[in-house]
């Protein structure tokens, strides 16, 4: 088991002829994620990778029965492409794009309250079960399939939490990088609902950091229904006001979003926290027991 | 991006929000003109810098009269204002506003800015102006209303009725309130603002209201699609190590340590500036180079770093990921070469050939520590800057 994909995941990519599209749909296919086809609008009835183009998405779910999408698109066509996604029944979204407008992404997260979609991101390295499903951009070889569920706002700091669990043997059953941007799909909450129904999954390490209260978010949600272990580690805490830390929604104002406060409310829940970076795989070991 | 007061001001006015007629001085010889086309008995010269506070730094000054006038434009012009927020070194004042000082009669808060946790815009208003909004809210949260706006509606008219209700405005000034509140809503999705505020907005004596400061920061996400708003971007008004890193795509930061930091991630170079501190040390920025780590990149992040006299070590972290660590190592040599650094490397290198990566960096014969994990890494560079 696992969470939102496993390997019979139909997946297509939005973006697909591109050269982002390309590279993480060459990369998807060797992990061995299920890619059925891509769209490009414009280039439908082509074949890519040896695979369908598609000129529209509703045409990918119609002829291969696609179910999730990664969407490479530049960041002034996504908006369109992940409301497109969601309106034709895609259940996954899964956008890897940076730099999306946040007056789109309201547009889009109202949207996407009216259709069965769940997004991931924007701004964000994807999804991933370990030996059965990729869609991202994150490196396959580091992960391995194993108890811990992996939910985070950043990238490469996903990576370091993925390598330290590997390296402890522990492995992961999903790891989902919701993304930095203060408007986003899928949040904390969202991910552990998820892990606290999947068998596989045994612990969860959270990867959170300055800026808005999701982190708070989820310590209400762990003290009031999530009953797998935690552990958690907050970027940022060295970070000054005002500034924005290179992730659209790594920003502290008026006071709120510092890294205390969100260690605070997440240890008085019972939250592991990992004291460094470098103490993210032992953090969720310790938890385990 | 921040915009100038002047500059908020010519968007609020070409959006029917109302706001004083203002004279934009350049030179200390451009007062007197102004002054006459003013025509007015006193006058606010206020110093236009990308920084709040600007009041309580002597940013701000009433004048009685051209002479005073004359006399703050020329003690403010080509000074450097330090307000509570500018740091020590304070932002150029290149431009002062001069506007007629009004004669008020209530002053009050109005903001519109995107509510993350809400996924729309909101309008805060209180009916207490010229404070700061956060500390009210804080000690007095009844004093601030917060209305949501959704986007499928958009402003509507009894947004205007609320907040005409807040502010205890009747009649003509509650219809007055309502206009504002569609102009300024029309501007912020039309400018995709991120934050527009109004500090005070008053009521004057005379019964009308005026924006008497103005706030607009603008989504740098949306640059592409705003390029007259960001073709009004004031460079002078960042640090200039900031603005070059601007100019090369990285994300750079400066800050008071002494361990210059390089990391492909945002979230990792966050977590790195932890990890120094971790172990003792400070970090003396904050610096995404992103995921291309090529030598033009790199060499240009060590420009940058080193341009802050206080390093006296450089981490590089780099979580390789899809790019392979050994191109990634002759990457970062190439660039030590091209730079000539001269203070302790340590570079912490991780992902696809991480081995030959360390490798090729341990037999460069630079001045690199090749770390074997985070730990040993960090330490090595506060060890390394003393």
């Amino acid at each position: 088991m696992s969470i939102l994909i496993d390997r019979d995941t139909r997946v297509i990519c939005q973006g697909f002829t591109g050269q982002q599209g390309t590279f993480h749909s060459e990369q998807a296919l060797a992990y061995g994620t299920r890619l059925v086809g891509g769209v490009t609008p414009g280039k439908g009835g082509q074949r890519h990778l040896d695979l369908p183009v598609f000129d529209s998405v509703a045409e990918a779910v119609a002829e291969v029965g696609a179910q999730a999408t990664m969407i490479y698109v530049p960041a002034a066509f996504a908006a369109d492409a992940i409301c497109e996604a969601a309106d034709a029944g895609i259940e996954l979204v899964v956008c890897i794009t940076e730099g999306i407008p946040v007056l789109d992404m309201i547009r889009v997260k109202h949207f996407l309250n009216g259709t069965g979609a769940r997004l991931i991101g924007p701004n964000c390295p994807g999804i991933i079960t370990p030996g059965a499903c990729k869609i991202g951009i994150m490196p396959g070889y580091i992960h391995q399939r194993g108890r811990i569920g992996i939910v985070s706002r950043s990238g490469t700091l996903t990576y370091e939490a993925v390598k330290q669990t590997s390296d402890l043997g522990l492995g992961q059953s999903t790891c989902i990088g919701i993304g930095g941007d203060s408007i986003q799909g899928m949040d904390f909450v969202e991910c552990l609902r998820l892990f606290a129904e999947d068998p596989e999954t045994d612990a969860v390490l959270l990867v959170g950091e300055i800026g808005g209260d999701a982190e708070e978010r989820a310590a209400r949600f762990i003290a009031d229904t999530f009953d797998k272990p935690v552990a958690a580690y907050i970027a940022g805490a060295t970070a000054p006001p005002g500034r924005r830390m290179g992730h659209a929604g790594a920003i502290i104002s008026g006071g709120r979003g510092t890294a205390k406060q969100k260690i605070d409310a997440l240890r008085a829940v019972g939250v592991e926290i990992a004291a460094s970076p470098a103490e993210l795989g032992t953090a969720v070991a310790r938890v385990l027991g | 991006m921040n915009l100038h007061e002047f500059q908020a001001k010519a968007l609020f006015r070409s959006s029917g929000i109302p706001v004083p007629e203002g004279e934009l001085i350049t030179a200390r010889s451009d007062v007197p003109p102004a002054w006459s086309r003013l025509r007015t008995q006193t006058a606010w010269v206020k110093a236009q810098v990308h920084s709040g506070g600007r009041g309580k730094a002597g940013g701000v000054v009433r004048a009685s009269g051209g002479g005073e006038a004359e006399a703050a434009v020329a003690r403010l012009l080509g000074s450097r204002l330090v307000t509570g927020q500018s740091g020590p070194e304070g932002l150029p004042v290149d431009q002062v506003l001069l506007e007629p000082a009004a004669e008020i009669a209530r002053e009050f808060y109005f903001g519109m800015l995107v509510d993350r946790a809400r996924a729309s815009v909101v309008m805060i208003v209180s009916a207490e102006g010229g404070v700061d909004i956060e500390t009210l809210a804080r000690e007095r949260p009844d004093a601030v209303t917060t209305l949501p706006i959704h986007p499928v509606t958009g402003v509507m008219p009894f947004h205007g009725r609320r907040v005409a209700q807040v502010l205890g405005l009747r009649g003509a000034l509650a219809r007055s309130a309502g206009a504002l509140v569609v102009n300024a809503f029309r501007l912020f999705q039309e400018s995709d603002a991120q934050l527009l505020e109004i500090n005070p907005l008053v009521l004057t004596a005379d019964d009308r209201l005026l924006a008497l400061d103005g706030k607009l920061v603008i989504d740098d996400s949306a640059a592409f699609r705003q390029q007259e708003i960001f073709g009004l971007r004031d460079a002078r008004q960042r640090h200039e190590a900031e603005e070059r890193a601007h100019e090369h795509d990285l994300n750079y930061i400066r800050l008071d340590g002494n361990i210059g930091c390089m990391v492909n991630g945002a979230g990792l170079a966050m977590a790195t500036m932890d990890l120094i501190q971790h172990h003792g040390g400070q970090p003396a920025n904050f610096l995404d180079v992103g995921g291309g780590t090529t030598v033009a990149r790199v060499a240009a992040a060590f420009k940058l770093i080193l341009s802050d006299p206080a390093v006296r070590a450089v981490l590089v972290n780099i979580f390789g990921g899809i790019v392979r660590c050994d191109l990634i190592a002759e990457g970062i040599i190439a660039a030590i070469r091209e730079v000539h650094v001269d203070v302790p490397v340590i570079v912490r290198l991780e992902g696809t050939n991480a081995e030959a990566g360390r490798a090729a960096l341990a037999d460069s014969g630079l001045d690199i520590l090749a770390a074997a994990n985070l730990d040993q890494a960090a330490q090595a560079a506060v060890e390394a800057a003393g």
